[in-house]
């Protein structure tokens, strides 16, 4: 029986044009951010200084435009796939709704500097538990939707946005556990080591399943519709598929290579990530063949222009992705620009075209006309593969130089750039080149908008698409006697049991992690910080220190020569965020204390360049006019302590009482030391808590001799 | 390093839910036609289109 339905392209048009919105706005910031680097004193306002504007610049496009470009597209397809409308049109309107409530929210808060200081996972408690709920009813929206579909088979793009579903609910969750000291400030349940390798698990994931898998699945839906030719191979991409979930999940160490976390652990991911070319490689040729006896129309047609650049770049990041988790490559690249123009071919090559691909293909259907202009659509295209090429190309030269110069040695010995400013001013002209590709790219993406604009004037929204499709026929019940029929033939009771297994597999596990000490080999003098030092340390934090600066010194001659001693993982047990960063536009910082006076760090933040001639650090005077906020300590030091910082322990029960006093008698004696260098300054000013932190980085081993010994 | 643990156990879980899943499609037939669905999704549904009621 044929049954007669309505698509709701109203959903679909919103979230493609809050994509557009989002899109243009977190690329400005990008290159916003891209121009502070070379014009410090873009820095001018505390509130758009760059490690609070490179956070805004990732999260906006990689949840406001991916995710919502992922979401435009999911739901114009998955209804089309499904023949059906979706599940609940109220629940479509609360996902979308939710969605860009949570990144105006991000929007506000990170500027101010609320962050948790993660990468790609900055937003704090409350917001993280919006977007939880937000996910959840795009969850039962999209199953509900699969229930109720006429549609016997789930062609394969149903598969990709269910592992996207599933995979990133797990890794928000458990990267983002926190204890909150306040509405607006929390630290994560996990410190060093351990926090490191979650967050890596999380971030390569995020990559993998929230940049990668979704947009595969818009690929398998809307190549094969531009081209108007099934995909190369129906059965390729069931494999792809299948092989890329099961690879994918376990190659987040790769991010860590040489760092502190133990060397199986590194090994693991190095191994699962070189696997991962097959099929990444399958599922890019099976996009590029899809298009064979096609190419003719390739020339004309900029979707597909788009499309097939697209996957290109989902092609060359994903051979450099394995090529980089080989140690040796890993060695030059990490660290450097050459990762930054890594992570942008596949972000504005492979998110982006493929994106602007699916706005060029989705608007004149959803509008019932033709496109305004194949013209700009071209002009489009142009310029924004010119853009990344100026891009991505001085970077991966920039990245691979400087990596060179961190290691060049004279014949007798000694670095040849002792001063990390000198490879810094060497690369700055890629900055400048970066910045202008970024440019070029933006101009494309406004004239796209230009186009969309005049596309939709001459047309009107077809909110509701009329559609008809057969009823879907009850299967009769399988004969079988195998025990696990019963629970195959109710998808719903499966998913539920499924989800009841891992939560309380993930509670057995959980429980005794944090209930039991970790087996991080302990060093004895590493010590909590102090009360100053933590509100010096959170200021840190809330800079986005982390953006440029690494704490994490690997066992290289190159870095220990210019660094000191390599890092250890027993020195960051008491860090809630690790923060040992992911790139170096400044040096390390993880032996930074003691190497200069207080006085150093007071006119190095003052205006780096008094003390850095030509330094590109953005000046902080910020610090010197607003005074520390004592009143959050003892809620601080307290929520420490139910990590499991041994403050008790150290300073005795009453230490949360006590904080503040110990803290204006630190800032006191910091205050001391400035006056005898000449310099007169309040000892309640947040300059004084970030020099008390800058000052006891690193230092602990050399307290005393290090005894290593590890604690069960 | 206890908590990579508890990320092999949740990505196990999770692996393992993708297995199960995986068995579930297969046994319910969903990969018995590795041909037509790949042209099925290029034909529309307008109704204005379909010839026969």
């Amino acid at each position: 029986m044929t049954e007669r339905f309505r698509y709701d392209n109203r959903i679909a048009k919103d979230f493609l044009f809050i994509t557009i919105f989002w899109g243009a706005v977190g690329m400005l910031v990008g290159l916003i951010a891209a121009l502070e680097l070379v014009i410090p004193d873009l820095n001018f306002a505390k509130w758009i200084s760059f490690g609070r504007i490179r956070p805004l610049h990732t999260n906006a496009v990689i949840f406001a435009f991916v995710g919502n470009a992922f979401f435009a597209g999911a739901y114009y397809s998955m209804q089309r796939l499904l023949k059906t409308r979706m599940y609940s049109d109220v629940l479509s309107r609360i996902h979308f709704w939710g969605w860009q409530l949570i990144i105006l929210s991000a929007a506000i808060t990170l500027p101010l500097g609320m962050t948790q200081g993660k990468e790609y996972a900055e937003l704090e408690w409350p917001i993280d538990i919006a977007i939880t709920i937000v996910w959840v009813v795009f969850g039962i929206n999209m199953m509900g939707t699969i229930l109720k579909r006429r549609e016997r088979h789930l062609y394969v793009a149903i598969w990709f946005y269910i592992a996207t579903w599933v995979t990133v609910a797990m890794l928000h969750i458990f990267n983002s556990l926190a204890i909150p000291a306040s509405l607006f400030k929390s630290y994560s349940v996990y410190a060093g080591v351990q926090d490191a390798l979650v967050q890596w698990w999380y971030g390569h994931n995020a990559v993998a399943f929230f940049l990668t898998t979704p947009f595969l699945g818009l690929m398998y839906y809307f190549l094969p519709k531009a081209a108007n030719r099934p995909v190369y191979s129906y059965k390729l991409s069931i494999i792809h598929f299948w092989s890329l979930i099961f690879i994918y999940i376990w190659a987040g160490p790769h991010h860590l290579l040489y760092s502190a976390l133990p060397e199986w652990a590194q090994s693991l991911g190095v191994v699962f990530s070189v696997m991962l070319i097959a099929p990444s490689w399958g599922g890019m040729l099976n996009g590029l063949l899809t298009l064979r006896g096609a190419w003719d129309r390739v020339r004309e047609d900029p979707v597909l222009k788009f499309f097939v650049v697209a996957v290109t770049c989902y092609g060359m990041a994903t051979l450099e992705g394995p090529l980089l988790s080989i140690k040796s490559i890993n060695a030059i690249a990490h660290y450097t620009d050459w990762i930054v123009a890594h992570v942008h071919i596949g972000g504005i090559g492979w998110n982006g075209f493929l994106t602007f691909g699916m706005v060029y293909w989705m608007v004149p259907r959803l509008f019932g006309n033709k496109l305004y202009s194949t013209k700009l659509a071209n002009a489009h295209f142009w310029l924004g593969t010119l853009g990344i090429i100026f891009y991505a190309v001085p970077l991966y030269f920039a990245g691979f130089f400087q990596s060179l110069m961190w290691q060049q040695f004279t014949p007798d010995g000694f670095l040849v750039y002792k001063n990390f400013l000198d490879t810094l001013l060497e690369i700055k002209y890629a900055y400048w080149l970066r910045a202008m590709g970024g440019t070029i790219y933006l101009v494309g993406v406004f004239i796209m908008v230009y186009n969309v604009v005049k596309t939709v004037k001459a047309g009107r929204l077809i909110a509701d698409e009329d559609a008809e499709a057969a009823a879907l026929e009850k299967l009769d019940k399988e004969p079988g006697g195998h025990w696990h029929t019963w629970i195959e033939r109710r998808p719903v009771q499966m998913l539920v049991w499924s989800l009841v297994a891992v939560a309380i597999g993930g509670a057995i596990e959980m429980i005794p992690t944090f209930l039991v000490k970790s087996n991080v080999p302990t060093i004895s003098s590493v010590k909590p910080y102090t009360p100053l030092e933590l509100q010096g340390r959170d200021i840190y934090v809330r800079e986005g220190c982390y953006t440029c600066h690494s704490q994490m010194i690997r066992p290289f001659r190159g870095e220990t020569e210019r660094y000191g001693e390599y890092s250890k993982a027993g020195e960051y047990v008491y860090d809630h965020p690790f923060q040992w960063g992911s790139k170096r536009t400044g040096p390390d910082l993880h032996r930074v204390g003691g190497k200069y006076p207080d006085s150093w760090h007071y006119y190095h933040m003052w205006d780096p360049t008094t003390m850095s001639p030509g330094s590109l650090m953005p000046a902080y005077p910020a610090l010197f006019q607003d005074a520390l906020d004592t009143t959050t300590t003892r809620r601080k030091i307290e929520a420490m302590i139910t990590l499991g910082v041994p403050y008790e322990k150290e300073y005795g029960a009453d230490f949360p009482l006590r904080a503040n006093a110990h803290l204006v008698e630190q800032s006191r004696k910091i205050a001391a030391n400035l006056k005898g260098a000449g310099v007169e300054t309040p000892i309640d000013m947040e300059i004084v808590a970030l020099i008390a932190y800058l000052q006891r980085m690193g230092t602990d081993i050399k307290a005393a001799p290090a005894s290593t010994t590890a604690a069960k | 390093m206890s908590v990579i643990i508890l990320l092999l156990l949740v990505s196990t879980s999770v692996a393992g839910l993708f297995l199960l899943g995986f068995i579930h499609a297969v046994r319910r037939g969903q990969f018995d036609d590795d041909r037509s669905p790949a042209v099925r999704i290029l034909h529309e549904d307008d109704p204005r289109q379909t010839k026969t009621p």
